[in-house]
């Protein structure tokens, strides 16, 4: 609590203490009325002052006015008890909104909390403390045991795990030693190590997710422009409303007048719309920042909202529902042992740094000899010639094997085939294929099961490769052969297709699909924390590489609006009902206080469960 | 352009959207937004008019809260 938080309590209790003592008391005429005056003057003192402020600047219908004229209003009918109650419920509800926004605050600067205070920075062999803003490219740090890693880098020392779950979501730790590259932000466990820094602080990975989080709140979703255009309106009417009853059965009909200013007096302490305003902003911050502890990073609440109408989900193939890099699949020599092949083509391909070479290279695994290796001829657009063990060799694509007489075989596999001839008698071949993540067909069921209606799938690869993926996946939709400018036409035709209430989610992994990705309603890129171009085209961005992290989104989406929904519909609801009975005269003042702060806490109170979004 | 203030003593979210109604309808303001929860404002405008813009968003907001701040 803050300073300011306790003198509230404070008030709010001694307050309530005198107002007690104030209903105690018998007493009546003036004297009842300073009894009660005492605990409203402490509780109001403020909302008095302010609203009269107000009125000095032409504002009204602020809070304080709304509950200033209520309150006074009560008092002038002689209902003390109430007036004293509204002033007081108010500062309760108001404390309790204070209390409650602070904390999501703090529970999102919490998980949002690795921002590095300083980093080790080594010169001339000294270390020493700076910030990290003062690190330059090409330096570098020492990371210890235990504290966070200050800036993106390259490990040149020390074998350590890091932790990459404020990053990622993730908790496994990552084995990481010399060579590899380590993002800023993640936990350094078990050993010392130097890290050569590769990017200013502010271009950071720590420094890009944090102003993403922060930056989100500006942009405002539908639900939010309209609660507060509602507002707008809201207020206005329901203290003429409150005019309206207060005057005119008593001059028209000669009612009586006391009865009649009661009446209005409900509508003044449920003509604010408190409970909305905070409510439905407090719901998409928490559900903004709950995604974001799990590494999903939404960029506005409107692309939250989009999200949770999605429709149709388009996946690019390369790096998004496949790993992107070349693995060897299958290898299928003319006769003999596999490994025979495979060893060949690795000796013949070990000078070149191609990664179709260097798959073949991964895949034979065992240390390459380089001696029996003479030499190597790249034949451009056909494969390579080298001398192995004496013998020619010749590796590479079908048109090579035709140019030198070699009658390849061709394969009923997906992906790219790479022929071996040795002195020019064909041998076999290797195929190596991009392989699906292991998600990948989770990713696509589970959308299935949220009642996505269309999966597509868009390539630049060839039929078969695609379709071969597709089929596997279950995706609804493939559409191979497709330079990139013609996926963004495909997009817009999808786009075409959509109810008018859906909305289309592509999902990229940010490498030259910038354009698609800024078409679709929604655009996704995944894995894409080390690109700039990617995070500044993407509406949402997965801080690591899986695809069925774009259910978990939906999901989270859904539930957020969920509960925007509950609060929009519960708190309208409740103080139409309120106006009504008010106006009939069967509603008393204490109801009016709970639809106006009652309601408001319920609405805090469930906003808040979109921060706990682990289920 | 487009710049982010820190708002000082925002005390209550109906306020806030007043306020972002208001600062959108002074002259040269693109786009402005304000989250009561970040206490947040940014604004969208030409650049060479911000320092007036600022301003006149200063004196809204005061007037909308007295003693509400934009801090840089």
């Amino acid at each position: 609590m803050t300073k300011k938080q306790k003198q509230n309590l404070i008030r709010i209790l001694t307050s309530l203490v005198l107002f007690l003592v104030a209903a105690l008391i018998p007493s009546d005429g003036p004297l009842r009325f300073f009894v009660f005056l005492l605990p409203y003057a402490v509780i109001g003192y403020d909302v008095l002052y302010s609203a009269a402020l107000n009125i000095v600047h032409g504002q009204v219908f602020d809070e304080n006015f709304l509950m200033a004229l209520a309150t006074v209003c009560a008092l002038a009918i002689g209902e003390y008890p109430e007036a004293v109650a509204v002033m007081l419920f108010y500062q309760v509800g108001e404390l309790f909104q204070d209390l409650a926004v602070s904390k999501s605050r703090k529970s999102i600067a919490e998980l949002m909390d690795f921002r590095p205070e300083s980093a080790l920075l080594i010169r001339e062999g000294v270390e020493t403390k700076v910030l990290p803003e003062e690190v330059g490219v090409g330096e570098t740090i020492v990371v210890k045991p235990g504290e966070r890693i200050p800036l993106d880098g390259i490990v040149r020392e020390g074998l350590s795990s890091i932790d990459t779950s404020a990053l990622t979501g993730e908790s496994r730790p990552i084995d990481i030693g010399p060579g590899e590259s380590v993002l800023s932000g993640s936990i350094n466990l078990s050993g010392v190590i130097k890290v050569e820094v590769t990017s200013r602080y502010e271009d950071s990975t720590v420094a890009r997710i944090l102003e993403l989080v922060e930056s989100a709140a500006s942009k405002k979703a539908r639900a939010e422009r309209f609660i507060t255009r509602f507002a707008r309106y809201y207020t206005p009417s329901v203290v003429a409303a409150a005019l309206l009853l207060a005057v005119v059965p008593p001059l028209l009909f000669a009612q009586d007048w006391s009865q009649w200013v009661n009446r209005a007096l409900i509508f003044l302490v449920v003509s604010c719309p408190c409970a909305l305003v905070i409510s439905v902003p407090l719901s998409f911050f928490g559900g903004i920042g709950g995604a974001s502890r799990e590494g999903i990073l939404i960029k506005g609440a409107n692309y939250l909202e989009a999200l949770s109408k999605a429709e149709i989900v388009v996946f690019d193939k390369t790096g998004t529902l496949t790993e992107g890099s070349f693995t060897v699949s299958a290898v299928h020599p003319e006769e003999g042992p596999e490994a025979e092949l495979l060893d060949i083509a690795a000796h013949a391909e070990s000078y070149s740094n191609h990664p179709i070479a260097s798959s073949i290279v991964a895949a034979h695994g065992g240390e390459i000899d380089k001696s029996r290796v003479g030499e190597i001829t790249e034949l451009s657009g056909l494969g390579v010639r080298a001398r192995i063990d004496e013998r020619l060799v010749h590796v590479g694509n079908s048109k090579l094997m035709e140019q030198i007489g070699a009658s390849g075989r061709d394969c009923d596999r997906d992906g790219t085939i790479v022929h071996i001839a040795v002195e020019d008698k064909y041998k076999g071949h290797i195929v190596i294929s991009d392989r699906v993540k292991p998600d990948a067909e989770k990713a696509v069921s589970e959308l299935r099961r949220l009642g996505i209606s269309k999966t597509v799938m868009l390539t630049g690869d060839s039929r078969k490769v695609a379709e071969a993926v597709g089929s596997l996946l279950k995706i609804d939709e493939t559409r191979s052969e497709l330079l990139p400018d013609k996926k963004v036409a495909e997009v817009e035709k999808l786009l075409s297709e959509k109810s008018k209430s859906g909305t289309l989610v592509f999902v990229g992994d940010g490498v030259n699909d910038a354009p698609v990705l800024a078409r679709a309603d929604v655009g996704i890129a995944m894995g894409a924390l080390g690109s700039e171009a990617a995070i500044e085209a993407a509406d949402i961005v997965l801080t690591d590489d899986k695809p069925s992290k774009i259910a978990r989104a939906i999901v989270l989406s859904r539930k957020t609006m969920r509960i925007v929904r509950q609060n929009i519909v519960f708190a309208l609801a409740f103080k139409a009902a309120v106006l009504v009975l008010g106006a009939m005269g069967l509603a008393s003042i204490w109801l009016a206080v709970f639809a106006d702060v009652g309601v408001m806490v319920l609405a805090i109170l469930n906003s808040t469960r979109t921060l706990k979004s682990k289920s | 352009m487009r710049k982010v203030y820190k708002l000082e003593n925002l005390g209550c979210a109906n306020c806030a959207a007043k306020m972002e109604n208001a600062i959108r309808k002074i002259e040269g303001v693109k786009d402005a937004s304000i989250s009561f929860i970040t206490q947040r404002l940014t604004i969208e405008a030409d650049e060479d008019r911000f320092d007036d813009i600022i301003e006149k968003a200063q004196n809204v907001c005061r007037k909308i809260e007295y003693d509400c701040r934009i801090v840089g």
